[in-house]
């Protein structure tokens, strides 16, 4: 790669990246997450949550409407395969562009207004694209019931080509089913592509325009700039990569539901990249993870686990300790999730990767002489 | 045709009243305090929970096995004693079946000091930081407050009885000299319309008429001012919050009778309201209960099969709608003031 495209920090944390990911099924399996379901999902939310780092990280506009791009992506998807092929190729690049399409009508409205009413305002829309998916559009939606793949499908590409199959229509890369292991190569694949892009958007001057509205879009108007293009640019890539996510998500588990549109579903989002740290690259991706991580780990434990791993203590006190903890884990968990986003959110505002800086530049201050922070912010 | 019109709008009041409700606590919040409070659905809900565990202390009973007497089985029958209707009589009767209204009473002070305390606790710190960041905050607050009441009461919605005497239907028809028995209206919707009217006249005349509204509204145009001249302004706002929490509180109260209230109920509304509040117009109080009343309206309206033959699913999108195009067309929304969150 030539030193003109990426910097060598860059380089390095690319790599690094990728290292890291495609490793994921060894290092994560004495964690008790080394099994393809949860790291395909690992990979899919982390898609998800870099691209809303560009509209919220990079931009400064706090979406709450994201999931519905998330969500068109996922009908799109599954639509494909049912009309088209079962190929994931064509499903993905249409599922992208439809809700390229989606994010450019709504982001031209919503970006009328800057602050609490553009979050409003978004979602508003998603609010709206989650009730008519419920109602109104059921026959293309399925309401409740869920979009499903069924043998009866048409696939007319697949039946031209007079390619047929047995069994349970799955999706498939030229041929191959896409599930187990290779469907989370599937995903790191383009999670590690996801994440490239975004680093070169936040790496060039396009990002700086981007950044630059966020730090203070008036004065940017000020000086001549037409920021509105700029913002719409960084709002349709961001609801592309939504719609990206939502399509591995269709592609690995065919079936797409109206509650994944949902505000919470938008709201999670938020949690993960605030998590993680905003505006960084690193962060939303481990926001991402933590919280999908934790939400099968914790929510699968249960007062039984707890008792045996407590068993060592003297009778009275495991028994309490299970009580309290059992309201924390299982289908308790949200209340762990919401603890640790208020403490984020009150004392590590930057989320992990500001506390992950911190503790580095009190290890660098006490190694060397103190010097300025400017070098720590690599990562950015 | 009239009498489907009217009723329509009948219908909305009550939902009206709701979003008019939360929505001017969020509007108290946001006009004195200035921060954006997404807790706020979340003080509905315990609001309600208050009415809940009221009636559970008063509908208590003690059970005594009485092995003289026999259930048709032949087991020992269960005696199961009222403890309110023992210790109190008659009134103990009456208190129960008044079990949501009396728990308002226990609400306020409750409310009061969960408001207060909230506010002291952690909104205070978050003045100087960005909006996005309160918002978060909140949101998170809102997540432990439910599923801290979700681990408490479970998951599943509690029917809350309404007092007998309120029951049924009122012929509204009847009373304003029309054909008796077209025009009918549940009487407790007509009483939770009723009392959200008092409770948000309360509201205007307390910040109208006293002197600590007063100062409270002074400190709303502008606080340095009012703080320079040697007013604890700080005091009077948290007390405002603590007011907010507490009309946020008796509003989900009052509410329980007519949707069992389970731990999501104040996130289901607090969406609503914010588009409500945004709608309205950023810290105008009069704006939050108008558009209160005006979409709760709207909503009934859509709801009616004769809309919705023209606009399909027009009754699920319909505030959303609204708030879309009064935002595009009205950046402040209906009666907001100037400069007020435009950044």
């Amino acid at each position: 790669m030539n030193a003109n495209l990426m910097s060598r920090n860059d380089l390095v944390l690319l790599l690094g990246f990728s290292l890291v990911v495609l490793t994921m099924p060894i290092w994560l399996a004495p964690l008790g997450a080394g099994y393809p379901d949860l790291l395909q999902r690992f990979m899919i939310y982390g898609i998800f949550a870099v691209g809303f780092n560009i509209l919220f990280g990079l931009t400064g506009y706090l979406s709450f409407g994201h999931a519905a791009f998330f969500g068109v992506g996922s009908y799109t998807a599954v639509w494909s395969l049912k009309l088209l092929t079962l190929d994931a190729i064509p499903a993905m690049v249409l599922a992208v562009i439809i809700s390229g399409i989606f994010a450019l009508i709504i982001g031209f409205l919503c970006l009328r207004r800057s602050g609490i009413y553009f979050s409003i305002l978004t979602l508003a829309f998603a609010q709206m694209s989650y009730n008519l998916a419920y109602s109104v559009l059921t026959p293309i939606t399925n309401g409740e019931t869920g979009l499903q793949l069924t043998l009866s499908d048409p696939r007319v590409i697949d039946a031209a080509v007079g390619h047929s199959f047995v069994g349970q229509p799955i999706p498939t890369l030229f041929g191959t089913p896409i599930g187990g292991y290779a469907g989370f190569y599937f995903c790191a694949a383009f999670l590690i592509i996801a994440f490239f892009v975004a680093q070169r958007i936040a790496g060039s001057p396009f990002g700086m325009m981007l950044k630059a509205i966020k730090s203070n879009q008036t004065r940017m108007q000020f000086t001549g700039f037409n920021t509105r293009p700029y913002a719409l640019s960084a709002f349709v890539i961001s609801g592309m990569y939504a719609g990206l996510a939502g399509a591995l998500l269709a592609v690995t588990d065919p079936l797409a539901g109206a509650e994944r549109m949902q505000w919470t579903a938008s709201g999670e989002v938020v949690l993960m990249t605030i998590l993680g740290g905003v505006g960084t690259l690193v962060g939303p991706v481990i926001g991402a993870w933590i919280i999908k991580y934790f939400e099968n780990i914790l929510s699968a434990l249960n007062d039984n686990i707890l008792a045996r791993f407590f068993d060592v203590l003297p009778d009275g006190v495991d028994s309490f300790l299970v009580k309290v903890i059992g309201k924390f884990v299982g289908d308790g968990w949200h209340l762990t999730l919401g603890l640790v986003f208020v403490i984020i959110v009150i004392f590590l505002p930057g989320g992990i990767m500001e506390g992950v800086r911190r503790i580095a530049a009190a290890f660098r201050n006490r190694g060397s002489t103190p010097r300025t922070s400017n070098q720590t912010q690599a990562a950015e | 045709m009239f009498e489907v019109i009217f009723l329509q709008f009948l219908n909305g009041l009550d939902k009206g009243a709701a979003y008019a409700l939360i929505a001017l606590g969020l509007t108290l919040v946001f006009g004195t305090l200035g921060v954006v409070n997404f807790a706020h659905g979340a003080l509905f809900m315990l609001g309600a929970f208050c009415a809940v565990t009221v009636r559970m202390v008063l509908t208590m009973e003690t059970v005594t096995i009485d092995p003289e007497k026999l259930s048709p089985w032949g087991t020992p029958l269960e005696v199961r004693e009222p403890l309110m209707q023992a210790w109190l009589g008659d009134f103990g009767a009456v208190l129960v079946n008044y079990s949501v209204p009396f728990s308002i009473l226990i609400t306020i002070p409750i409310m009061l000091v969960v408001g207060i305390a909230l506010e002291r606790g952690i909104i205070k710190h978050f003045y100087k930081r960005p909006h996005a960041e309160q918002i978060l905050v909140t949101f998170g607050l809102a997540i432990v407050a439910q599923e801290v009441i979700k681990s408490i009461f479970g998951p599943n919605p509690i029917p809350q009885p309404m007092p007998t005497d309120l029951r049924g239907a009122a012929d509204i028809g009847a009373w304003l000299g029309m054909q008796a028995n077209i025009i009918t209206y549940p009487i407790w919707r007509l009483v939770y319309f009723l009392f959200a009217a008092v409770v948000i006249g309360a509201v205007f005349a307390f910040l109208q008429f006293t002197t600590f509204g007063m100062v409270v509204r002074a400190g709303m145009a502008d606080r340095e001012t009012v703080g320079l001249l040697g007013i604890n302004i700080d005091r009077r706002f948290t007390i405002m919050f603590g007011l907010a929490a507490v009309v946020a509180g008796v509003a989900g109260v009052m509410y329980t009778p007519l949707l069992p209230p389970n731990y999501h109920i104040g996130m289901d509304f607090l969406v609503l309201s914010f588009v409500v509040v945004v709608v309205g117009g950023m810290g105008s109080l009069p704006g939050a209960v108008a558009a209160g009343f005006m979409l709760g309206i709207l909503q009934s309206f859509a709801s009616m099969n004769q809309v919705k033959a023209i606009f399909p699913g027009i009754d699920q999108i319909i505030i959303y709608l609204v708030a879309v195009v009064i935002l595009l067309v009205r950046p402040r929304g209906l009666m907001g003031r100037r400069g007020v969150m435009e950044a």
